[in-house]
C-alpha cells in the first residue's frame, strides 16, 4: 500500500531509494553468574579494544571530513574508554562478585551517570551522555548486537532516523547516502544543517517516519515540498523520476551561471554573496557562485563547546574564511547571541521577552572582553582578505559609536604590539531595529553600509513573534510597510555614497528579488545554494522596469495586493 | 614530588582543558594525581578530573610518583601555562 508523510523540508531536492533504519538496537540482557571471571575479564577487554578501534575510526572519519572541533568530541569519548576509574571497577566486580561483563558495566555506568547528572552545572550533567555513548559501544560489543553503522553502508539509500547527532553524520558515507529523514528536528536543527551543506535532500520532523517505515522500503524523499512516499505506486515514482530529471536540468542550466556576473538584461550589476556559519562552508559558497560572503555568522564558532573560542581560535577561522574566499568581500557579523540563541558556558539571566532584551551587541557592550577578543581576532585576520564587520542588532547611533571605538582601541592596541592589520576596513551595521531604518539618514553618514536583516525587522515591525504559528500570518516580507523601511535605508545609504546589503531570508526569495532589485539593493546574501537560481532571475528581469515595479508596490496597500502586482508582472 | 596552581582559565578545568590534562598525563608511567578541596583524583582519568567540577581561582596540586614523576609534572605545567589555564 502506498502512503506518505509530511514533514519540513530541509534541504532541497528529490532522492530515490531504499530505506535505512539508523535506530537503536536491543541491547538487553541478564545478570548472570560467571564461572571463570578471569575468562570473563579477558571477554570485557576485548569488547574494550574492539570498541576503541571503532571510535579511533570513528574519530579520524570525522577529522578528515568534518574538522578537528568535531573530531574532538571523539577524543573525549576515546579518554572515557579508557578511563582506569571506569574500567578498574567494572574488572573489580567481574572478579569478586563472579557476574557478567554487561552487568558489572551496566551497574558502573548507572554510578558514573547518577554523579554526573547531579552535578549542578549544566555541563556536566550533559556529560552524562558521552558515558552512556561511550558504554553502549562496549555493551553492543559484549552482546554481540551491531550498532547500525552508517559509515558501512554500501548501496545508495536514504536514512530514516529518530534524528541524526553529531556522531551519526560523522559517520554517514557521502556517497550512498542521498537523502534523509528524521522524526523531530526542524529547518536549523543539526541534521538540517547537516543535510544542506552535503547539498542532499531531507525532509525533518516527520513525527513518524520511524514508526511509518521499515528497511529496505521504498521511498520518494521530496526536500522540496517536505514530503516522504513510502512504497510509491509505479505511476507516483515514473512522476517524480519526471520531476528530478527537471530539477536537475534546471540544477545544470543554473551551474552554467557560476562564473557569471549577476547582472539585470539591461545591465544593472548586483551582487550576490552568501550567508556562512563556518569556513568549512566556503567550498560551497564558491562552488554556487557567490560573489563573496554577505554574512559570516559567528555565532557558530561560539556554540557546541564549552567555554569561549580564544582569540588564535577565531583568528584561524577568519583567516581560513577570508582567505578561501580570495580577495572576494567578507561580511563578518560580529556575536549575536541571546534571544533564542544561548551559549550553555556564558550564563545569562532568563528573561520574560528574550527577544526584546539582552543579546547581540547590547552583550558585547557589556561583556567588553568578549567583544574585544573578537574584535583583535578580525583585526589580526584583515591582512589575509577583504574584511568587512558589521554589528548587530544597532539600535541607536551610540551603540554604533561605543563598537567602534573599541574597534580603533584594538586596532591601536594590535598596532603598538607591532601586529599588522588592514586600513581599509569598512564598518557596517545590522538594520533589523525599526528605529534604525527610520533614522538611516543619519547613521549613513558614519558607517560605511547597511545589511538589512529581514528576519527580525518584519517581526519586529509588525510586532509579530516568528515562532508562534498563531500568528505566522503577520511575517509579511512584502508588506508596502517593511519595503518603505527598505526603500528608506537604500536610499540613504546611496544619498552618502555608502551601499545597502540584505542578509535575511528575503533576499533569496523570488517574489521579493524583482521588488528589492528595483529598489535599488546593491548586495543579496543568502543560501549558497539559492545563489545561481536568483542569479538567473535577474539575467531575466529589466532594472528599469522593477523600479516602476517598486514605486507601484509603494504605493499598494495591502500584502496582496503587491504579491499580485509582482506577480502578474514577473510572469507575463 | 608535588606542585600547586591556581587555575586562570575562565570556565575552569572541564572538557577541553581536562581532555589535554589527562592526554598529557596518559604518556608518563608515573602514578599522577590532582588534589582539589581535599579530594584526590586520578589525573589520567577523565571522569575523575571532569568530577571535581574545578573552577576559575580554584588551587590545585598535582602529585606525581615513579621513574618519569619529574618529567610529568614539568610537562603538565607547561601546558597549564601554554593553554592559559593555571599558574
Amino acid at each position: 500500500m502506498s502512503t506518505w508523510i509530511k514533514g519540513i523540508a530541509a534541504s532541497s531536492g528529490i532522492a530515490i531509494g531504499k530505506a535505512y533504519r539508523l535506530v537503536e538496537p536491543d541491547l538487553s540482557f541478564n545478570k548472570t553468574t560467571v564461572e571463570d571471571a578471569t575468562k570473563e575479564v579477558e571477554r570485557f577487554r576485548k569488547a574494550i579494544s574492539e570498541s576503541n578501534s571503532e571510535l579511533e575510526s570513528i574519530r579520524n572519519y570525522a577529522n578528515e571530513n568534518l574538522g578537528a572541533d568535531k573530531a574532538a568530541i571523539f577524543d573525549a569519548h576515546l579518554l572515557v574508554l579508557n578511563d582506569p576509574e571506569l574500567i578498574n571497577p567494572i574488572e573489580d566486580m567481574i572478579k569478586n562478585d563472579k557476574v557478567n561483563a554487561e552487568y558489572a558495566l551496566k551497574e558502573t555506568r548507572d554510578m558514573f551517570v547518577q554523579i554526573f547528572e547531579q552535578m549542578d552545572n549544566e555541563y556536566m550533567r550533559e556529560r552524562a551522555a558521552d558515558i552512556r555513548d561511550v558504554t553502549k559501544r562496549v555493551l553492543a560489543h559484549l552482546l554481540n548486537v551491531i550498532i547500525p553503522n552508517p559509515s558501512m553502508i554500501a548501496e545508495e539509500v536514504i536514512v530514516v532516523a529518530e534524528d541524526l547527532t553529531p556522531s551519526d553524520t560523522a559517520q554517514l558515507n557521502r556517497e550512498f547516502v542521498k537523502g534523509f529523514t528524521t522524526d523531530i528536528g526542524g529547518r536549523t536543527s543539526h541534521s538540517a544543517i547537516m543535510a544542506r551543506s552535503l547539498e542532499i535532500p531531507a525532509v525533518v520532523g516527520t513525527k513518524t517516519a520511524t514508526t511509518d517505515i521499515q528497511n529496505g522500503d521504498m521511498l520518494i524523499l521530496d526536500g522540496l515540498a517536505g514530503e516522504v512516499h513510502i512504497n510509491p505506486t509505479e505511476e507516483l515514482l515514473q512522476s517524480y523520476k519526471q520531476k528530478q530529471q527537471e530539477y536537475q536540468q534546471q540544477l545544470a542550466e543554473w551551474a552554467k551561471l557560476v562564473n557569471e556576473p549577476s547582472v539585470s538584461n539591461d545591465g544593472k550589476h548586483v551582487e550576490l554573496v552568501a550567508n556562512i556559519g563556518t569556513p568549512k562552508d566556503v567550498e560551497g559558497a564558491l562552488n554556487n557562485g557567490a560573489e563573496g560572503v554577505g554574512l559570516f555568522r559567528t555565532e557558530f564558532l561560539y556554540m557546541g563547546r564549552d567555554e569561549l573560542p580564544s582569540e588564535e581560535d577565531q583568528y584561524n577561522s577568519y583567516k581560513a574564511v577570508l582567505e578561501g574566499m580570495k580577495g572576494k568581500p567578507v561580511v563578518v557579523r560580529t556575536l549575536d547571541i541571546g534571544g533564542d540563541k544561548e551559549l550553555s558556558y556564558l550564563k545569562l539571566p532568563e528573561e520574560m521577552n528574550p527577544f526584546l532584551g539582552f543579546r547581540a551587541i547590547r552583550l558585547c557592550l557589556e561583556r567588553t572582553d568578549i567583544f574585544r577578543t573578537q574584535l583583535r581576532a578580525l583585526l589580526r585576520a584583515s591582512v589575509h582578505g577583504n574584511l568587512k564587520i558589521m554589528f548587530p542588532m544597532i539600535a541607536t547611533l551610540d551603540e554604533f559609536r561605543k563598537a567602534k571605538q573599541l574597534f580603533l582601541e584594538e586596532k591601536e592596541n594590535l598596532k603598538n604590539e607591532g601586529v599588522p592589520t588592514s586600513d581599509s576596513i569598512e564598518l557596517g551595521i545590522m538594520v533589523e531595529i525599526p528605529s534604525t531604518a527610520v533614522l538611516a539618514d543619519q547613521f549613513a553618514k558614519e558607517v560605511d553600509f547597511f545589511s538589512i536583516g529581514t528576519n527580525d525587522l518584519i517581526q519586529y515591525t509588525m510586532e509579530a513573534d516568528r515562532m508562534n504559528e498563531r500568528v505566522s500570518y503577520l511575517y509579511q516580507p512584502y508588506n508596502p510597510s517593511i519595503l518603505r523601511l527598505v526603500k528608506m535605508v537604500i536610499d540613504a545609504s546611496h544619498k552618502e555614497g555608502k551601499w545597502t546589503g540584505m542578509c535575511g531570508e528575503m533576499a533569496g526569495d523570488e517574489t521579493a528579488i524583482p521588488l528589492l532589485l528595483g529598489l535599488g539593493l546593491d548586495e543579496f546574501s543568502m543560501s549558497a545554494t539559492s545563489i545561481l537560481k536568483a542569479r538567473s532571475l535577474i539575467s531575466k528581469l529589466s532594472a528599469k522596469e522593477m523600479e516602476e515595479l517598486a514605486a507601484n508596490a509603494l504605493q499598494k496597500s495591502t500584502v496582496g495586493e503587491v504579491i499580485e502586482l509582482v506577480q502578474s508582472a514577473v510572469t507575463k | 614530588m608535588e606542585k600547586t596552581f591556581t587555575v586562570t582559565a575562565e570556565t575552569g578545568i572541564h572538557a577541553r582543558p581536562a581532555t589535554l590534562l589527562v592526554q598529557a598525563a596518559g604518556k608518563f608511567d608515573s602514578e599522577i594525581n590532582l588534589e582539589y578541596k581535599g579530594r584526590k583524583v586520578n589525573l589520567k582519568s577523565i571522569m575523575g578530573v571532569m568530577s571535581l567540577g574545578i573552577g576559575k581561582d580554584a588551587e590545585i596540586t598535582i602529585y606525581a610518583e615513579g621513574n618519569d614523576a619529574e618529567n610529568a609534572l614539568n610537562s603538565i605545567e607547561e601546558l597549564l601555562k601554554k593553554e592559559g589555564l593555571a599558574e
